[in-house]
């Protein structure tokens, strides 16, 4: 659990109390929380006025918008069939190995998620992760090792 | 039968002098630049090939004064990877689009709807659009463009999906009629475009309609930019002019020994070896919104199904019955004939499911897991069995 201290409030006064703010302000917890908890939702509701089922429902509708608690890092991993045929079970059991973790599970120390994701748009340069927002593509265990080495130091 | 060459063109990701276009739309108006689109033949690049032309003149027609240009850049569609790559290299002419759209239809804003996986170019396109907003200022437009972010779901791809993401809600597809161009976002009327088809529009007011049409086909003009993926030693983006035949295709993309190649994703057809030749990638054919994957023979057929089965059981919205039971039966019946508890015989049984998802399903996801379920399953069967 997290303390949005005045982020909810900063996030509507920047995108409007609108329903069409709803999303944005969502993204927005995410961005810095990397997922939503209750209490934020909640939050979230009473600012918007709307009821908190109502923000649940949005939310969970989105893969983006996780409701589940998440690492600093989330690691998303396409799953879709070029990827598949060119390596990616490769990365991933490069990533289980070194994060000591399972996909769909996140590391003890709050840092990475590992998680698979359907096509991201990088078929051509296949096998291809994002971590957080940045893409990563063409990969091979050497650059996953490196990769998730940097991130590990960071 | 005549074949025709591969022919690449240059027009999409050509530099030029985006001032010189908007101020030729701007003196057109509204009625110029329909007669353009309309004379042109352009259909829609997003996957449904809607004449673009007739979209905006029934937005145009509707007398409500607030209207919306919405660019679909949600490009979540399995292979295809060509959306970013334009608003990476050439933003300024998918902005320039959406503001030849609002001229011709008289709107006033427009959404700029980007898939989440996408955010990373975020900063980039919005130093872009600033840049942008200035230019069309001086030449007269009162058009603003504002950016929405998607969250990961395909779904909102579909268009009124989109709206109802952009108006902050699940992205549920609404029912259709209404169409977009009298109901759409914020329930007023709506032009809604793929990226690249708002890039066409730049072509067509720069080069003229005449030109435009002299590329392609009669039903398919044009150039169209595709992706190309799997068992190809060339993947990548390429422009090429439309008509070709699957043949000619693979020939040039292929790695000599091409069984299947899918035409348009999760969402279209399997095109078998057999059927190359005779196949015409295009309005006439075998549409696509651009993605087009190559399967060698080492590939099992029944992965590449699998694979999509999943994906569509994960991205139904989960709205109508159809779609959200159809897609996980046809998942788990492909997974129990493979394991041998159903009989094969079973599989004729999935191919009427997936008829019935056709015609009863709410939206276009529903609607198309068929024709990759079926064209898999009549094509390779055995691959499927055993
Ligand atoms: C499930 C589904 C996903 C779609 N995804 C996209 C997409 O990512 N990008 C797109 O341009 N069109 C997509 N479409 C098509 C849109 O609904 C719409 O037809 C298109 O944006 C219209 O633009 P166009 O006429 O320029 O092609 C999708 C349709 C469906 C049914
Ligand atoms: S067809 Fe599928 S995706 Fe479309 S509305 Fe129905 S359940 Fe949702």
């Amino acid at each position: 659990m997290y303390q949005t201290d005045n982020l909810v409030k900063e996030l509507v006064e920047l995108h409007g109390a609108g329903r069409t703010s709803l999303i944005p302000i969502l993204q927005g917890i995410v961005e810095k929380y990397n997922y939503l908890s209750d209490d934020a939702m909640v939050e979230v509701a009473k600012e918007l006025d709307l009821s908190a089922a109502e923000v649940y429902g949005t939310a969970s509708f989105y893969s983006f918008l996780d409701i589940k608690p998440r690492g600093k890092y989330v690691i998303r991993v396409c799953k879709t069939i070029t990827c598949s045929m060119k390596g990616k079970m490769e990365v991933i059991e490069t990533l289980e190995d070194m994060l000591k973790i399972k996909v769909g599970e996140t590391t003890s120390n709050g840092k990475f998620t590992l998680l698979e994701t359907n096509c991201m748009g990088w078929c051509h340069k296949a096998p291809a992760m994002l971590i957080n927002e940045i893409p990563y593509t063409e990969l091979t265990t050497e650059k996953v090792v490196k990769i998730i080495k940097d991130y590990m130091h960071q | 039968m005549e074949t025709r060459k591969i022919t690449k063109v240059d027009l999409i990701f050509e530099h030029i002098d985006p001032r010189e276009v908007l101020v030729k739309a701007y003196k057109l108006g509204s009625e110029g630049i329909i007669q353009e689109m309309l004379d042109s033949g352009v259909k829609g690049r997003g996957g449904a090939g809607f004449p673009t032309g007739m979209k905006w003149k029934f937005c145009a027609a509707e007398p409500e004064p607030e209207k919306y240009i919405v660019c679909n850049a949600d490009e979540g569609e399995p292979g295809t990877f060509k959306d970013r790559e334009i608003l990476d290299r050439v933003s300024y002419k998918v902005f320039g689009g959406m503001a030849i759209a609002a001229r011709a239809v008289g709107a006033r804003r427009g959404y700029v709807y980007l898939r989440g996986e996408y955010k990373f170019l975020m900063p980039q396109l919005l130093m872009e659009l600033d840049g942008f907003h200035k230019m069309i200022d001086e030449i007269g437009y009162d058009f603003r463009i504002e950016f929405k972010l998607g969250s990961g779901a395909y779904i909102c791809g579909e268009e009124s999906a989109l709206f109802e993401s952009i108006e902050g809600k699940r992205g549920e597809p609404r029912n259709k009629p209404p169409y977009p161009t009298k109901c759409g976002l914020f329930g007023k009327p709506t032009v809604v475009n793929n990226v690249e088809t708002l890039v066409n529009a730049v072509i067509i007011i720069k080069y003229g309609s005449e030109k435009y049409r002299s590329m392609g086909t009669q039903f398919s003009t044009g150039a169209k930019v595709f992706s190309v993926s799997g068992d190809t030693p060339t993947p990548g983006i390429y422009e090429l002019e439309l008509g070709m035949t699957c043949l000619e295709f693979v020939k040039e993309f292929g790695d000599g020994d091409a069984k299947a190649v899918q035409v348009g994703g999760a969402a279209g057809f399997c095109v078998p070896r057999k059927a190359f030749a005779k196949t015409i990638i295009g309005f006439e054919g075998v549409p696509t919104g651009g993605s087009m994957k190559l399967f060698n023979s080492s590939r099992s057929m029944y992965n590449v199904l699998h694979n999509y089965l999943d994906f569509f059981a994960e991205e139904s919205c989960g709205q109508c019955t159809p779609c959200r039971i159809g897609t996980q039966q046809l998942l788990r019946g492909v997974e129990a004939v493979k394991r041998g508890e159903m009989k094969s015989a079973y599989l004729n049984e999935l191919v009427k499911l997936a008829e019935t998802m056709k015609i009863s399903s709410k939206c276009g996801l529903g609607q198309s897991v068929g024709n990759a379920f079926n064209s898999i399953v009549e094509n390779f069967r055995e691959e499927i069995i055993y």
